[in-house]
């Protein structure tokens, strides 16, 4: 991990970015990686946040706020990520609705489950194939800039939007013998 | 008084309706431009069909397209954006039980201005009468009350039907209300164009304004 110049965590980061951009409904299936972003978010009276019991029903709820007037956030695994091609090819897709998903990236850089490490080289293929905004965030002086302009990108463009924050950023899940 | 508790009707005791004529019905109850999440297949259809008026479609629906089973999970975000206006998902038996999870999130978020509504007829109608699981002995009702629904009912008939959907639009929720429909054709085929009908449907929630 790396110097970010106020010294924040990427969590702090991106909840910062979130807040700018009033983006406060927060749909999510838990992550380990995750848990410090979602324990922030679950903290902080400016988020409406949530577990839903499948990646599937987040994108329907923040696509339903987002017509409603709200905007909002699904944050989930790589495995996640996997459940989802039918419905953003069917629901943001090609109704246009700003969508921001932000995934926590398995399956790589010490992955000790044979299931996730399949499964992550599913996830870029199914993003390029449906055109959906990428980044990947590896370095912490590069995640306010890449949340921040991605957002603006995504509610300008009408399009949806996905961050995949690496074990380079967040350090990953570290295999427990 | 009307009360959920006058509504006891099992799966098996209710009478199947025609899905047209209850969506139309259900249409004339709506009275504060409450939004509609029209699932996809035949219920779709007929709430395309139920809603045209001569003063042009009424703008408050939204019609899925593909995304199957999602017509509560868009409704419940809706909802949640707009909490002083009711909202409901119109769901057939074959889309909700591809989310039965999402019964559990509506009712642990305890969303009191959304009312789902099942039409089930127990068969994939589109795709050639094929059986559900709710076609097999699966009822969606004690489903959504084994989720925390705990008002949850069978319209036992047509005026059971209306008396449920109005007491669902005064009282706080949330409501599932469960219809045996019949497999009658559609009355009209949804337009398939989604950014017009995304656009139609944010006008009629003044969140778009050109």
């Amino acid at each position: 991990m790396n110097a970010e110049p106020s010294g924040r965590a990427w969590h702090t980061i991106v909840i910062d970015v979130l807040k700018r951009h009033n983006v406060n409904l927060v749909t999510y299936v838990p992550d380990n990686v995750l848990r410090p972003l979602i324990e922030g978010i679950e903290a902080d009276p400016f988020f409406t946040a949530f577990s839903v019991a499948r990646e599937e029903e987040g994108v329907g709820i923040i696509n339903g706020a987002y017509m409603g007037g709200t905007r909002g956030i699904l944050l989930m695994q790589t495995s996640g990520f996997a459940t989802l091609a039918n419905v953003l090819a069917s629901l943001p897709v090609p109704f246009q609705i700003p969508t921001l998903m932000l995934v926590s990236e398995r399956g790589t850089l010490g992955e000790f489950n044979i299931g996730q490490s399949m499964v992550a080289r599913t996830m870029r293929p199914v993003l390029d194939s449906l055109a959906i905004e990428t980044h990947t965030m590896t370095r912490l002086e590069e995640a306010e800039f890449i949340l921040d302009r991605s957002i603006v990108q995504a509610y300008a463009t009408l399009a949806p939007v996905c961050f995949i924050v690496s074990p380079l950023l967040t350090g990953g899940k570290v295999f427990a013998k | 008084m009307a009360s959920i508790a006058n509504h006891p009707a099992r799966r098996e005791q209710a009478k199947v309706m025609n899905r047209y004529d209850i969506t139309k019905r259900m249409l004339g109850l709506l009275h504060r431009d409450e939004a509609v999440i029209g699932g996809i297949g035949y219920s779709n259809f007929d709430l395309w069909a139920a809603s045209e008026r001569p003063q042009g479609r009424r703008q408050q629906n939204f019609y899925m397209l593909g995304s199957m089973g999602l017509a509560v999970p868009i409704a419940l975000g809706v909802a949640i954006a707009q909490p002083n206006r009711k909202t409901i998902a119109l769901e057939g038996d074959g889309s909700i039980l591809m989310q039965l999870g999402a019964l559990a999130t509506v009712a642990a978020r305890g969303q009191k201005n959304l009312v789902v509504v099942i039409l089930d007829n127990g068969a994939y109608q589109i795709t050639g009468g094929q059986k559900t699981l709710t076609g097999l002995g699966a009822d969606v009702v004690a489903i959504a009350q084994g989720s925390g629904l705990t008002q949850s009912a069978w319209a036992a008939d047509e005026s059971a039907f209306e008396e449920l959907i109005a007491l669902s639009l005064k009282e706080d929720g949330p409501w599932l209300i469960g219809c045996r429909i019949d497999t009658d054709k559609p009355k009209d085929t949804t337009e398939r164009n989604p950014p017009r009908i995304k656009d139609n449907f944010m006008r009629g929630l003044g969140t778009l304004k050109s």
